[in-house]
């Protein structure tokens, strides 16, 4: 099979099982409380639902409230195709896509944080306050981690080494499994930039009603209907290209694409059963506390690039 | 006039004092360690006067003062912040104006809510000023009345600097019901029942208030077999209600475990109250003169099992919750109030007992001479949700045990549960019930006049209170800490909008 159609493949795989992360989040979440909990699937049923279902726009809002789930969508659906999905180099692969990968998520988040003060509502605004505020933060942190990478065995493929493709295809796995131990910080570090990007415990609530205390549900509040489902769906993707990046680390190279498909695979499931383990276990931070969690995940990237330099 | 607060007094014995003395006198009183228990309009001859009703912690003796008929007074509040909604209540009803108060609106917001014959026009809900902090930085969160979850109606003003919050004022009223002019000329039967609907959560709680006070009007003893399932009934409500206020607190910071088990504990406590009285929330088990409802030595056999086995569980629920070292950041330190301030808004029950101040009317004014076994005031230092949470976690265990010595003596003993109340109350009699309801004291006052039917019934619940306690404790806080504050006081808004 060429590398080609085995990308197609898990690129498909990819936007078919997005939604499946946060049911198994809320699967795992239900068996700590010791309940039998909503169906695996229900954001599919969810998405399908909003579909079909008509809209409300409030009438203080303009075309700016429609254009952040078009564009949160687009943008997590293009930052998704810039990874080698299981280690396979991604077909726009280039020198650098790795900014692109960020900003375009960034944009996203911005066309949704316009949509929330578009409404006008004080709620929205604080929200989109603090989403900016955290988001703004753990930039630094991401990009710390993907010069770690970068530092790392470049000089193979000078082609795309500075690209996605090239510092998660399958290089650090191989490198980390040679003694590099660390590398495997960077995975730490990732896994709490994913809860702080998807809105998990211990920095946002996704299940909590109090629309004082959210950071991202409070955003998409005025949204409904099919503008809503492109919001999920959008972050079912984000929510799976974060639980791909310790992937891409952890999963050595394969000889076989399929294997390491699978490695993937399993990895990105592993992820989302460890956000539920961690959402079970331990309360909300507060939110002046939300810097501080990612100023350590900052120290930690820091470290691991000083160590990837002394070797 | 003092008075034991197991007693009426005859309303003539009452001094009618001129206001600036009755004014002196409460100050004085206050100022001495005393509590405003209660400060109303007495409708008599030629107007409305004041009545005011004074208590002090450990004493046994309550102390009331009255005034002749007035229309305008010197407010109490500046030199007694406690005063505030107790003067607001006056103008509202009476029409009685308390000048200098610093902030006098209505309480409830009835626009019709005035009780004298020529009623004057009050602002609704939505035609009021709330207090407004200017700046350009500065920005007004309002919330409420109507909420994202299934809660009763009240209004959130906050005025915010960024994350912090400068100012909150809450405003209710949304659910006046006017129970208290539903009570006029009574008693009747049907009121008992009513008082269990003025806050439902509190079922148990007001229908004991509202018959302690009928019981002390009409100078009747309850047996003590009723005394007994009376307390089974506040220990119970106390459980189920503590219990889900822990699981509330360790759902708004985010803590699944307690979040979930309490929340089917708190079931399982409502459940043995319906094992009892047949209602999970306790209607029909008190009325006046004793109980509705007997156990026997079979049913007595089986509450005390379950009783065990919810006791183990919510026990290892709660140790869950406080051995987790995110809720405990998240819950220290939040929602701060001084014990100082405490005393000035007099709070009352979990809130003020978190604060250091050992207000508890089990042990204040108890309804009967039952042993109270081990326990005592459960009281914190730290005034915030996490002394609030802990003061929930001791008082169940004391209800626990609280419940089990009565089970026990209920299922080893036989007797009257009522002792029937006479037809006419005696005239002219003035009487105060408080009761430790699971949200703090609970206190109604009834005056009966020369016919012996109520004249004048007043019913303060914690909340009317305590309200004031969560403003306070937003103050310089987080707004996004407002849920988990709001939660560790969990006031009710029926029992304040009556």
């Amino acid at each position: 099979m060429s590398p080609l159609t085995a990308y197609l493949v898990q690129f498909v795989l990819a936007l078919l099982l997005a939604p499946l992360l946060p049911g198994i989040i809320n699967r795992v979440k239900a068996k700590f409380a010791g309940r039998h909990g909503k169906p695996l699937l229900q954001l599919y049923f969810d998405i399908f639902k909003l579909l079909r279902k008509g809209e409300v726009v409030s009438r203080s809002a303009s075309f700016v409230l429609s254009l952040g789930p078009a564009v949160s969508l687009a943008t997590a659906l293009c930052a998704l195709a810039l990874l080698p999905l299981g280690g396979v180099t991604s077909p726009l692969a280039f020198q650098g896509d790795f900014l692109l990968a960020a900003y375009l998520l960034g944009l996203g988040r911005f066309a949704v944080i316009l949509a929330a003060l578009d409404t006008g509502s004080s709620f929205e605004g604080m929200g989109a306050s603090r989403e900016a505020t955290f988001s703004a933060l753990a930039e630094p942190v991401l990009f710390s981690c993907l010069l770690a990478l970068a530092c790392v065995g470049g000089a193979l493929d000078l082609e795309t080494h500075l690209s996605l493709s090239g510092m998660l295809g399958g290089r650090p796995g191989t490198e980390w499994l040679l003694g590099r131990s660390e590398l495997l910080f960077v995975p730490v570090v990732l896994f709490v930039l994913l809860l702080v990007e998807n809105c998990r415990i211990p920095v946002d609530d996704p299940n909590t009603h109090l629309e004082l205390t959210m950071i991202h549900e409070v955003m998409i509040l005025d949204h409904s209907g099919p503008n809503l489902a492109y919001i999920l769906y959008g972050s079912a993707l984000k929510l799976w290209f974060f639980a791909a990046l310790p992937a891409g680390i952890l999963v050595p190279d394969f000889p076989a694409w399929w294997a390491q498909a699978l490695c993937w695979l399993a990895t990105i499931l592993l992820m989302a059963v460890l956000v539920g383990v961690v959402e079970s276990v331990m309360a909300r931070l507060r939110m002046y506390s939300v810097p501080r969690l990612l100023g350590g995940a900052g120290v930690l990237a820091a470290l691991a690039l000083i160590l990837t330099q002394i070797r | 006039m003092v008075f034991d607060y197991e007693q009426s007094v005859a309303l003539a014995d009452v001094p009618v004092l001129p206001v600036e003395d009755l004014r002196r006198d409460v100050l004085e009183q206050i100022r001495g360690g005393g509590r405003l228990l209660a400060l109303f309009g007495l409708p008599g001859d030629g107007g409305t006067g004041l009545c005011a009703i004074v208590a002090h912690s450990g004493e046994r003796f309550l102390r009331a003062m009255r005034t002749a008929p007035l229309t305008r007074y010197v407010s109490l509040t500046p030199d007694c912040p406690q005063a505030h909604l107790f003067e607001r209540e006056l103008w509202e009803q009476w029409d009685i104006r308390p000048e200098g108060h610093p902030w006098l609106k209505p309480v409830r917001f009835v626009p019709h809510g005035c009780l004298t014959a020529t009623p004057g026009e009050r602002p609704g809900p939505a035609q009021l000023t709330h207090y407004r902090v200017d700046g350009e930085e500065v920005h007004e969160v309002a919330v409420g009345p109507v909420h994202a979850g299934v809660i009763e109606p009240g209004h959130f003003r906050f005025q915010c600097y960024g994350e912090n919050v400068m100012h909150l004022e809450i405003s209710l009223g949304f659910q006046h019901r006017d129970v208290e002019r539903r009570l006029l000329s009574g008693p009747h039967p049907v009121h008992a029942r009513l008082m269990e609907c003025v806050a439902g959560d509190t079922s148990i709680g007001h229908a004991t208030a509202h018959a302690t006070l009928l019981e002390r009007l009409a100078g009747v003893t309850v047996p003590e077999r009723a005394n007994r399932l009376r307390r089974l009934g506040l220990e119970l409500e106390r459980l189920a209600n503590h219990t889900g206020d822990l699981g509330a607190i360790a759902g708004d910071t985010g803590f699944l475990p307690t979040s979930a088990w309490n929340g089917r504990i708190r079931g399982d406590f409502l459940n043995l109250t319906a094992e009892v009285c047949g209602n999970r929330f306790g209607r029909n088990w008190v009325c006046p003169g004793g109980v509705s409802v007997d156990v026997d030595a079979e049913l007595c056999a089986r509450l005390f099992d379950r009783l065990r086995h919810c006791w183990r569980d919510v026990r290892e629920a709660v140790k869950v919750m406080f051995a987790s070292a995110s809720v405990m950041d998240r819950l220290e330190e939040t929602g701060e109030i001084s014990a100082e301030t405490a005393r000035t808004l007099g709070l009352v029950g979990v809130a003020a007992r978190a604060c250091g101040l050992a207000r508890d009317a089990r042990f204040d004014a108890p309804l009967s001479c039952l042993p109270l076994c081990e326990t005592q005031i459960r009281v914190e230092k730290g005034g915030d949700v996490l002394s609030r949470a802990r003061v929930r976690s001791r008082e169940l265990a004391d209800s626990v045990d609280l419940a089990c010595t009565d089970i026990q003596a209920l299922s080893h003993s036989e007797g009257a549960i009522c002792q029937p109340l006479p037809d006419r109350l005696p005239a002219g009699r003035l009487a105060v019930a408080q009761v430790e309801g699971w949200r703090g004291e609970i206190c109604h006052v009834g005056i009966t006049d020369a016919q012996g039917r109520l004249a004048c019934y007043k019913i303060y619940d914690p909340s009317f209170h305590n309200w004031a306690g969560l403003e306070a404790a937003l103050r310089g806080q987080q707004i996004s800490d407002f849920p988990l504050c709001n939660k560790s006081f969990n006031l009710s808004y029926c029992g304040h909008d009556l």
